[in-house]
C-alpha cells in the first residue's frame, strides 16, 4: 500500500488564542512529530481542548501560526480525524455515519461498503450497523465515533477526553482501539483527565496550565517525577486553583477568613 | 335547535354525495393553498437555512423581522397585495386581481415567513450540534447545508405542514384579493363566511367539517412525522 506523504511534523509557532478579553492560550511553541502518542494533561480550564481544536484547525489562533510541515501544498485536513468528548452522530444508521465520513473524504463508492464494515467490526459493533446511530447507548456512540475515525485512516488522530463519563468496559474498548491506531502508525494527540489512562497510552506528556505549556516530557520521566512544581502538585492530586506564588496551600488564611 | 341538526344532516349528505358545488370549492381551496405552500417552501427554506448558517451584518434584525412576520394579520397582507395588483398599482397591468393567482400570491406572503422562521430555528440548533464534527470531517459549507437539510427533513416537513395549516384556514387575505367570486375565487373559508350571512347553513357546515377534518389531518401528519423521526433517527 502506498502511503501518501506524511503531513507531520505539526508546528505551532507562538500561538495565542484570545476570543474575548482574556488570553486562553499564551504564546505556545510546539512541534509534534512521529507516531508517538502525545497526551495533554492539565486541570480544567487549562486550555487543553482549545489547543486540540487549534491544532485540528477547528479554531483559528488569534496570533501565531499552525503549520503542517509535511503537507507540501496538499490539504492536511483530510489526513486528520478527531473524536470529541460527546460523540456527534448524524441522524442515520451507524453504518451510514461511517459511509458519510468516507464520502466527504472522497473515497469512491465502490470501496466504501468494505471500509465501513471493516471499521465497525474493528470496534465490535458489527451487529449494530443498520441501527439508527442516535439510538445507540452513549458508550456505543463513542465507539462508533472511533470507528468513523478509523475508517478514514488518518495520519493524526485528535481525541478530546474520549472516555470521560464512560464505563470501564467502553473505556477499555476505546483504549484498545487507540492502541490499534498507534500500531497502524497513527499519531495520537489526546487530552484526558484519567492519569492511569495517560500512563497506559502516553509516550509523551504535555502539561498545560492556564494556557501555557509548563512541561513537556517523556511519559516515564513525567510520571516518575515532573520538574515543574505545578505538575508535581497536579500528579499528587492537589487542586491547582491557587497561583504559583501561593503554592503552599492557603488553608490557614482561608480558615481565618471563614 | 332542530334547524341546526337538519343543517348538519344536509351538510353530511353534501359531503358523502360529493356535491359538485362543494367539491369545486374544496378543490380550489386546495389548489390555492398547496400552490402557495410549494412556492413558500421554495423561497422560505433557503432563506431560513441561510439565516441559520451565515453570519452577516443585520442578521439579528432580519431574524426578528422574519419571526415578527409569522404573525402578520392576513387582512393587512390582503390589503397590500390588493394595492399592488389593483389597476392603479405597480402590477396592475397583469390583471391579476380577483384571480386564484392573486390569492396564491397573498398566501405565499403569509406562509413564507412561517417556513423561513421555523427552518431557521431547526437548522440553527442542528448546526450547533453538527458544526465541529462536520468541519472536522472536512465538509464544505454547501455540503454541511445539504446534510443539515437532509437530517432535518422530518422536522422541516412539519414546518411546511404548519404553513399549509395557516394558508388553508386563512380568510382575510383571500377574501380581499380574490373577491369570493362564485366558480372563480370562492374557497372554503370565504364561502363559509358568505353562506352563513346568506343563511345557507348546510353548505357552510359541510365546508366547515371539511376544513376541520383537513386541519386535524395536518396535525396528525405532523405528529406522525415527529414519531417517525424519533423512531428512525432518534432525533
Amino acid at each position: 500500500m502506498t502511503q501518501p506523504p506524511a503531513i507531520l511534523p505539526l508546528e505551532l509557532n507562538n500561538v495565542s488564542f484570545k476570543p474575548g478579553q482574556k488570553k486562553l492560550l499564551k504564546e505556545i511553541c510546539l512541534t509534534l512529530e512521529g507516531d508517538r502518542a502525545t497526551i495533554i494533561l492539565g486541570p480544567n480550564g487549562a486550555g487543553k481542548s482549545l489547543l486540540l481544536r487549534i491544532c485540528h484547525g477547528l479554531l483559528a489562533p488569534s496570533e501565531g501560526e499552525v503549520t503542517w510541515q509535511g503537507a507540501d501544498g496538499a490539504d492536511p485536513k483530510l489526513r486528520q480525524a478527531m473524536v470529541f468528548q460527546r460523540p456527534v452522530m448524524l441522524r442515520r444508521t451507524a453504518g451510514a455515519n461511517i459511509d458519510y465520513a468516507l464520502k466527504l473524504h472522497g473515497v469512491p463508492a465502490s470501496e466504501r461498503p468494505d471500509r465501513v464494515i471493516e471499521a465497525i467490526k474493528m470496534i465490535g459493533l458489527g451487529r449494530l450497523i443498520d441501527q439508527p446511530a442516535r439510538l445507540l447507548s452513549f458508550g456505543e456512540q463513542q465507539r462508533l465515533a472511533i470507528a468513523r475515525a478509523w475508517a478514514l485512516r488518518p495520519q493524526v488522530l485528535f481525541l478530546d477526553e474520549p472516555t470521560a463519563s464512560l464505563d470501564p468496559t467502553a473505556t477499555y474498548s476505546i483504549e484498545e482501539a487507540i492502541q490499534a491506531f498507534k500500531a497502524a502508525g497513527t499519531k495520537i494527540i489526546m487530552t484526558t483527565h484519567d492519569l492511569g489512562q495517560a500512563k497506559r497510552l502516553g509516550d509523551d506528556i504535555l502539561f498545560l496550565h492556564r494556557g501555557r505549556i509548563l512541561e513537556r516530557a517523556e511519559a516515564d520521566a513525567f510520571f516518575a517525577g515532573p520538574k515543574n512544581d505545578l505538575a508535581q502538585a497536579f500528579l499528587k492530586g492537589d487542586l491547582l486553583w491557587w497561583k504559583r506564588k501561593e503554592l503552599d496551600p492557603p488553608t490557614d488564611r482561608h480558615q481565618g477568613e471563614g | 335547535m332542530n334547524d341546526i341538526w337538519a343543517a348538519l344532516g344536509a351538510a353530511i349528505t353534501l359531503i358523502t354525495g360529493f356535491d359538485s358545488g362543494l367539491a369545486e370549492i374544496v378543490g380550489l381551496s386546495l389548489r390555492v393553498s398547496l400552490g402557495a405552500v410549494v412556492i413558500a417552501t421554495v423561497i422560505g427554506l433557503p432563506i431560513g437555512a441561510a439565516l441559520a448558517l451565515f453570519h452577516f451584518p443585520g442578521r439579528k434584525s432580519l431574524i426578528i423581522l422574519v419571526n415578527a412576520l409569522m404573525g402578520l394579520p392576513p387582512v393587512v397582507v390582503g390589503l397590500v397585495v390588493y394595492l399592488m395588483l389593483s389597476r392603479a398599482g405597480p402590477f396592475g397591468v397583469f390583471g391579476l386581481l380577483f384571480t386564484p393567482t392573486a390569492m396564491i400570491i397573498a398566501q405565499v406572503l403569509l406562509v413564507t415567513p412561517i417556513i423561513a422562521a421555523l427552518t431557521r430555528q431547526v437548522i440553527e440548533s442542528l448546526w450547533e450540534e453538527y458544526d465541529e464534527q462536520l468541519r472536522s470531517l472536512g465538509a464544505s459549507t454547501f455540503q454541511s447545508l445539504r446534510t443539515l437539510l437532509w437530517d432535518a427533513r422530518f422536522i422541516l416537513s412539519t414546518a411546511v405542514l404548519a404553513g399549509f395549516g395557516r394558508a388553508s384556514a386563512e380568510v382575510g387575505a383571500v377574501m380581499i384579493v380574490g373577491g369570493n367570486i362564485d366558480h372563480v375565487t370562492r374557497v372554503m373559508t370565504t364561502a363559509i363566511a358568505l353562506e352563513v350571512s346568506k343563511g345557507d347553513l348546510p353548505l357552510a357546515l359541510g365546508l366547515g367539517i371539511v376544513l376541520v377534518t383537513l386541519s386535524v389531518s395536518v396535525n396528525a401528519a405532523a405528529a406522525w412525522l415527529k414519531e417517525l423521526a424519533q423512531k428512525r433517527q432518534g432525533a
